[in-house]
């Protein structure tokens, strides 16, 4: 299987649009070759500004280039876009609802052996919490490229979350690539895992290992957090009658979150939350960090067999 | 006056902590090379002569403090740490590994001698004026040492720690900038010029001395100076050379980031570094 | 233009500066909330961008080739909606609905709202880098405009100003000016007790801008410290106004009190008398 990570994906994807679409301009805080956007800065000189190591000075910068008709793509880590510079974002990209994309890089734990510092476990709950934010995290790198594209049709901030490491390629480059639309990777009733960015194949890999023991677990691709699709959370709720989340990311106000809102508000199922259990993680190898955190293959595995158990206790 | 053999000692001691960083670098296949050589100096001056320490008791109330607010040049810290007796030498070799105590960048709740948590860049100085305060505040005669990158100049939080510092008179303050003049993205001068760096630093009201970071004499006799200045904090320009002492590598901003060693590259900067121990 | 003539834009600007501070003390004292002190100090800058210098469109806010302005401290934002009042971008009336539920006209500006807001503003210390992207993309499209931002002394303590200035220094951003209100007081204080931003000058110019000082209440110097900035080439400008907080109300002047606070129907009354009377306001 082909692994290509989606910051990767990023960077080619912004060149591509770049070329046809000439109100792209990019942002960057000195970590160009990090976040990819190296490419784009070579190709098009004229339209990268890097602002230093500076972040917030960065974001409402960004506000002002939009506010000029320009579509800005904003890149650094991803813990620096949500926390350091998160009122620049609420405030001067979501409250005027600017054309602003963040792009970032490094999130969840992929930043691994570089520790906490480095390690993004809050932002997707600190962007959810944004009136005007659209919060996508791609599974691969095929979908990362429609994601892009999406994010550049869309008129509005968007906040583009990508990882550090290499991830498998899951999709046909046929993709039909919807905002707010879930994609659904694998058919089954007795369960749904609803799953998130590099997490998705860790749930694929689940899927087959319980489909092996006779379990049929639904895999739901929830590329975008907000707007969530309530749709296919509440179809997977009736369904299949129980539900696991799948995120690196601390599991408030993450995807975990947000899907428990959904599933409380209208159907109510068993629902387990995969993701970092309200602690900070440490330095260390990627699938390790995955393994100590509970968040791996077989804990996601143990969280189907929980909620299906509780299923049948519910219906008694 | 530093007598020639301490200066022989000095020089020995940084050899040695280029060394072990270079080893623990290798050994993790990951870590910061660059920024980490070129503060070996000024780290060494700070740990070796200059700061009133006690590895014993790494919590001593009235110890001088260290913030090494370029967090991502960990490695010398580490090394300069265990080279004083903090912790042993072995513990290196888990740098940057699961469940080590040596972070991939500093952790003050892991790490006997780290004093405050930094990474994220800009910040560290900030936290030195907090216990710069606090220190003045208690009526104790410590004296807090911060070390910032050039690229973290960028960030405005030091300029607000900077305005900060000078309202309060911290003359217990030494902010010392490793001036490498590299940032992760490439020359500074391209990226986002700094100079002039010591007009900047005036003008914020800091007392501002420039030497060769690599020179143990205008190091040491900077710090004696800013221990004399009173009623401002003096910020030390320290010109040196990023991945300094393994050829390869210096004035090369490919190795300021995580960088894979390879067991040819990691032979070569030892074979460098041995060289120059037998000179010294 | 000639001495005679100057002098000539200068009275008609101070009267049009004056209408400002009547109208702003009126909007404030009807919303009863506001903030008058650093309202009042700007007015006289205000008038000159706004009656001489910008190039603007009352009927096409969103013309392109606009100057822009951005008022970073945005809480004086009252002096900014009188004048794009005064220049038709809305109705007069408008004015009396500052801060009220369902009106346009937010307590900090909102560029979502109001025709001729060209930057919702509130939060301190970040229209400097707004300016920058403002002014980097007037240069990538080989427009004329010119990019004014008006930034308050206190904020200036924001690190994210500096963050700014050193990016604007690097793009050689000569269309954009930053206009210091420098009326040396803070909401706590007076900006030397609560974070000294001397030397000020210096700190401009160790950061690679082209520095001004000018009177900020004395129209010709306004007028002549924007034609210099307008001649500057490769450099970003500041020009440091010195002001007064509470200009021409005598007991708002200086007083850190008048940052905030709406006056009560007596002080209406005396202001609007010191400033010559309400008939100029219908």
């Amino acid at each position: 299987m082909q692994m290509i990570p989606t910051r990767e994906a990023y960077g080619e994807a912004l060149v591509e649009i770049g070329e046809k679409n000439k109100k792209i301009i990019v942002l960057e805080a000195d970590i160009s070759k990090s976040t990819r956007t190296i490419y784009f800065a070579k190709k098009f000189p004229e339209r990268f500004f890097n602002v230093g190591v500076a972040e917030q000075n960065e974001m409402a910068v960004a506000a002002g280039i939009a506010a000029t008709g320009k579509i800005p793509f904003v890149s650094t880590y991803a813990v620096f876009a949500s926390m350091r510079a998160c009122e620049q974002v609420r405030t001067f990209i979501a409250y005027p609802r600017l054309n602003v994309k963040i792009a970032v890089s490094h999130g969840g734990l992929t930043a691994a052996n570089d520790g906490v510092t480095h390690q993004a476990t809050e932002d997707i709950g600190i962007m959810r919490t944004i009136p005007n934010m659209t919060i996508i995290m791609p599974a691969d790198a095929v979908s990362t490229k429609k994601a892009v594209i999406a994010s550049v049709e869309y008129e509005g901030p968007v906040y583009l979350r990508f990882t550090r490491d290499s991830v498998p390629v899951l999709y046909d480059e046929d993709l039909k690539f919807e905002i707010g639309k879930s994609i659904m990777l694998r058919q089954g009733f007795d369960a749904t895992l609803i799953a998130l960015g590099d997490m998705v194949s860790k749930a694929l890999e689940a899927h087959n290992i319980l489909k092996e023991e006779g379990i049929g677990v639904r895999v739901l691709d929830m590329h975008t957090v907000k707007p969530i699709d309530k749709e296919a959370v509440i179809k997977a709720a009736v369904e299949t009658g129980a539900i696991v989340t799948v995120e690196d990311h601390n599991i408030i106000n993450g995807l975990g979150g947000a899907v428990a809102e959904v599933i409380v508000e209208n159907e109510l199922v068993p629902v387990k939350r995969i993701g970092l259990q309200d602690t900070f993680a440490e330095s260390g190898e990627y699938e390790k960090l995955l393994t100590k955190y509970k968040m791996n293959v077989v804990d996601i595995i143990n969280a189907v067999k929980l909620v299906i158990g509780r299923k049948k206790y519910a219906k008694k | 006056m530093l007598k020639n053999e301490e200066i022989q000692h000095l020089k020995k001691v940084a050899n040695q902590i280029r060394i072990d960083l270079i080893d623990m670098i290798s050994y993790a296949q990951s870590g910061h090379p660059g920024g980490a050589l070129s503060a070996v100096e000024i780290v060494t001056s700070l740990y070796f002569r200059v700061m009133n320490i006690k590895p014993s008791d790494p919590k001593w109330e009235d110890r001088d403090r260290f913030i090494l607010s370029k967090g991502h040049a960990c490695a010398v810290l580490y090394a300069s740490l265990a080279e004083k007796g903090y912790f042993p030498k072995e513990t290196l070799k888990t740098f940057r590994k699961f469940q080590s105590i040596l972070q991939g960048h500093p952790d003050m709740r892991k790490t006997p001698g780290v004093e405050m948590n930094s990474g994220t860049l800009g910040n560290g100085i900030s936290a030195g004026v907090g216990m710069s305060l606090g220190a003045k505040l208690s009526n104790k005669n410590l004296r807090v040492y911060v070390l910032l990158g050039c690229g973290e100049l960028n960030e405005g939080v030091v300029w607000e720690s900077a305005m900060a510092a000078s309202h309060f008179k911290l003359d217990n303050m030494t902010a010392i900038v490793d001036f490498n003049k590299l940032q992760s993205d490439g020359e500074m001068e391209k990226i986002m010029n700094m100079n002039p760096l010591s007009a900047k630093w005036q003008a914020f009201g800091w007392h501002t001395i420039e030497v060769n970071g690599h020179n143990f004499e205008e190091l040491i006799l900077a710090f004696e100076e800013a221990k004399k200045i009173k009623g401002k904090p003096t910020a030390i320009i320290a010109h040196t050379i990023k991945g300094k002492g393994v050829s390869y590598m210096e004035n090369k901003p490919q190795y300021h980031g995580t960088y894979k060693m390879s067991s040819e590259e990691t032979r070569i900067a030892l074979e460098d570094l041995t060289k120059e121990r037998t000179v010294i | 233009m000639n001495i005679e003539n100057r002098e000539k834009l200068a009275k008609e600007l101070e009267k049009k500066a004056n209408e400002l501070r009547i109208r702003i003390i009126q909007m404030i004292y009807e919303a009863k909330s506001g903030h008058p002190g650093g309202s009042l100090s700007i007015a006289d800058i205000i008038a000159v961008l706004y009656f001489h210098f910008m190039r603007i469109d009352p009927k096409n806010p969103s013309w392109e080739d606009r100057d822009r302005f951005i008022l970073s401290k945005g809480h004086t934002c009252p002096v900014w909606y009188v004048a794009l009042a005064m220049r038709g971008f809305f109705p007069l009336e408008k004015l009396s609905t500052l801060r009220q539920i369902n009106g346009i006209l937010q307590g900090h500006p909102d560029m979502r709202k109001v025709p001729g807001i060209d930057m919702t503003t509130g939060s301190l210390g970040q229209g400097l880098s707004i300016g920058d992207g403002m002014a980097l993309m007037g240069k990538l499209d080989k427009k004329n405009y010119k990019v004014y931002v008006v930034l308050g002394d206190g904020e200036l303590n924001e690190g994210q100003i500096w963050e700014a200035a050193m990016l604007a220094n690097k793009y050689k951003l000569d269309n954009l000016i930053a206009i210091v209100d420098y009326n040396k007081l803070q909401l706590d204080g007076p900006t030397e007790v609560v974070m000294p931003l001397e030397p000020l000058a210096d700190k401009w110019r160790a950061f690679g801008w082209y520095v001004i000082e000018i009177d900020g209440h004395n129209i010709l110097e306004i007028i002549e410290g924007i034609e210099e900035a307008h001649r500057v080439k490769n450099k970003p400008i500041v020009i440091i106004a010195h002001t007064i907080k509470g200009k021409c109300v005598s007991y708002m002047e200086n007083e850190c009190d008048w940052h905030g606070k709406a006056p009560n129907k007596e002080q209406f009354e005396i202001a609007i008398k010191e400033l010559g009377g309400i008939k100029l306001c219908k």
